[in-house]
């Protein structure tokens, strides 16, 4: 069995934490530069050349790219023939996300107690860890930082089955709609549907890494992507909310298969901040 | 060339601005958000003095990250404002002229702007590295304990904002949206 080290994990996630936060993804960058053009909203399209400046500041001053550098989120997947040794893996991945927000000048937002003290934790932990045992003998750690604005206009809803494909694009365009400028468009739309009330929401998180311009593989799934994408752009919210045709950066649907009583639909807002890197071990 | 405004503002400018006003302002304002809100309506609410005198000010919704050896400030765009809606018409009572920020306020705000001759800005979320650069110092003036969320005291320079809420019932999220909505074809 192949052997790695949870110090490797830690200073991975360390480092991912800090280079997620500073510099966004080419597929952002590239989405912004095609959306300044074509944005029809003079205010808009300011917007996202202000959007693009900040990025290559942020690069280039080693500065976040947004003051909310986000709760932790981290997937590990552990290929079945790795050994984990030299101590727990989730004490790996805090200690990672502590040594990141903490030596990377990362703000600190996790706060103990959320419904009392609310006390900030210090040093930004504990991740949302997600694990996954796969095939293989790699670690991959993935850092997805996610601020709070875009996740707060994230919903859940146990519709019923007679609402059909309508009522779940009602649903997440509805959620779109009410969102307005809160949570930093143009957005990313990651939808779960289907699973049981947490898979739902799992997979609209997961579907969140995916790269800006993909599309499902499925055709269904891929045509109900394109149809969301119109009706939110349709809404015209714009860059910043201030008025304008790009409302959504891109919409991503994953989907499992529901109970016969149920039909979850979850939609996990990513605000333009849209920040995650990866590393395999 | 956008028009710049200086706190503390008066009257006679509030009443100028119109939602969709591009401005920058220099001078002095002071950040704060949702822990530094609650300790400050705490004090309104017992009738003792705050930490700061906000006439005319103007409050940016903003918890930087921490500045690296060097600099003046880390990241510093704004955070969502309706966090601070139950805050903030106690506040403008008391001489709040301006709030900094991103996103939709509710209708108590919106009278509150009126009733007080004030406005809300809108800085643009997520360019915190970008507004980062037009503060040129920035000192804790109150509740150091809260960290990112203690009051601070920066220094702008042409820092950039347009009017959303202004205090004749003017609202750019409103106007913006109506422009650029659409029937869609399915």
């Amino acid at each position: 069995m192949r052997e790695v080290d949870v110090a490797r994990i830690t200073n991975a996630v360390a480092e991912l934490a800090v280079d997620a936060c500073n510099v966004l993804g080419d597929d952002v960058v590239a989405f912004f530069e095609k959306a300044a053009e074509r944005e029809e909203s003079e205010t808009g399209r300011d917007i996202l050349r202000q959007l693009l400046e900040n990025a290559a500041l942020a690069r280039e001053t080693a500065r976040p790219l947004c003051q909310d550098t986000g709760l932790a989120v981290v997937f590990v997947e552990v290929g079945q023939e790795v050994h984990l040794v030299g101590g727990s893996l989730e004490d790996a991945v805090d200690a990672g996300v502590a040594k990141g927000y903490t030596e990377g000048y990362l703000r600190k937002s996790a706060v103990a107690d959320p419904i009392g003290t609310r006390k900030n934790t210090g040093d930004n932990t504990p991740a949302m860890l997600h694990t996954r045992i796969v095939p293989g003998d790699k670690v991959k750690v993935i850092v997805a930082p996610k601020g709070g604005g875009a996740e707060n206009m994230s919903a859940l809803a146990m519709l019923k089955p007679s609402q059909g494909r309508q009522g779940a694009v009602d649903f997440v365009v509805d959620t779109v709609s009410k969102a307005g400028p809160n949570p930093c468009p143009p957005i990313i739309v990651g939808v779960g549907l289907g699973g049981s009330f947490e898979k739902a929401a799992y997979l609209a998180k997961h579907s969140l890494l995916r790269e800006v311009g993909s599309t499902n593989p499925d055709p269904r799934l891929a045509e109900l992507e394109d149809e969301i994408e119109r009706r939110c752009n349709a809404l015209g919210i714009g860059p910043a909310g201030l008025g304008g045709i790009t409302t959504v950066i891109d919409v991503f649907v994953e989907e499992l298969p529901a109970h016969i009583a149920s039909m979850p639909v979850a939609v996990n807002i990513q605000c333009h901040s849209a920040r995650h890197k990866e590393v395999v071990l | 060339m956008d028009r710049t405004i200086t706190p503390p503002l008066t009257d006679e400018v509030i009443e100028s601005l119109r939602a969709g006003d591009r401005l920058l302002i220099t001078g002095i304002i002071y950040t704060g958000r949702d822990a530094a809100h609650k300790r400050l309506v705490e004090l309104v609410d017992k009738g003792e003095p705050l930490p700061i005198d906000l006439q005319g000010q103007i409050i940016y919704f903003v918890g930087p990250t921490p500045p690296k050896p060097g600099e003046v400030i880390g990241s510093a765009g704004p955070t969502t404002s309706g966090r601070m809606d139950a805050y903030s018409p106690k506040l403008l009572d008391l001489g709040l002229k301006g709030m900094i920020g991103k996103g939709l306020r509710n209708e108590a705000v919106r009278e509150s702007l009126k009733r007080n001759k004030a406005v809300y800005f809108g800085a643009t979320g997520g360019a915190g590295a970008l507004l980062a650069q037009r503060i040129t110092a920035a000192r804790v003036v109150a509740y150091d304990d809260l960290g990112p969320e203690a009051i601070r005291e920066l220094t702008v320079e042409d820092f950039p904002v347009v009017v959303i809420n202004d205090m004749y019932g003017g609202d750019l999220y409103a106007e913006g949206r109506k422009e650029f909505q659409r029937e869609v074809e399915i």
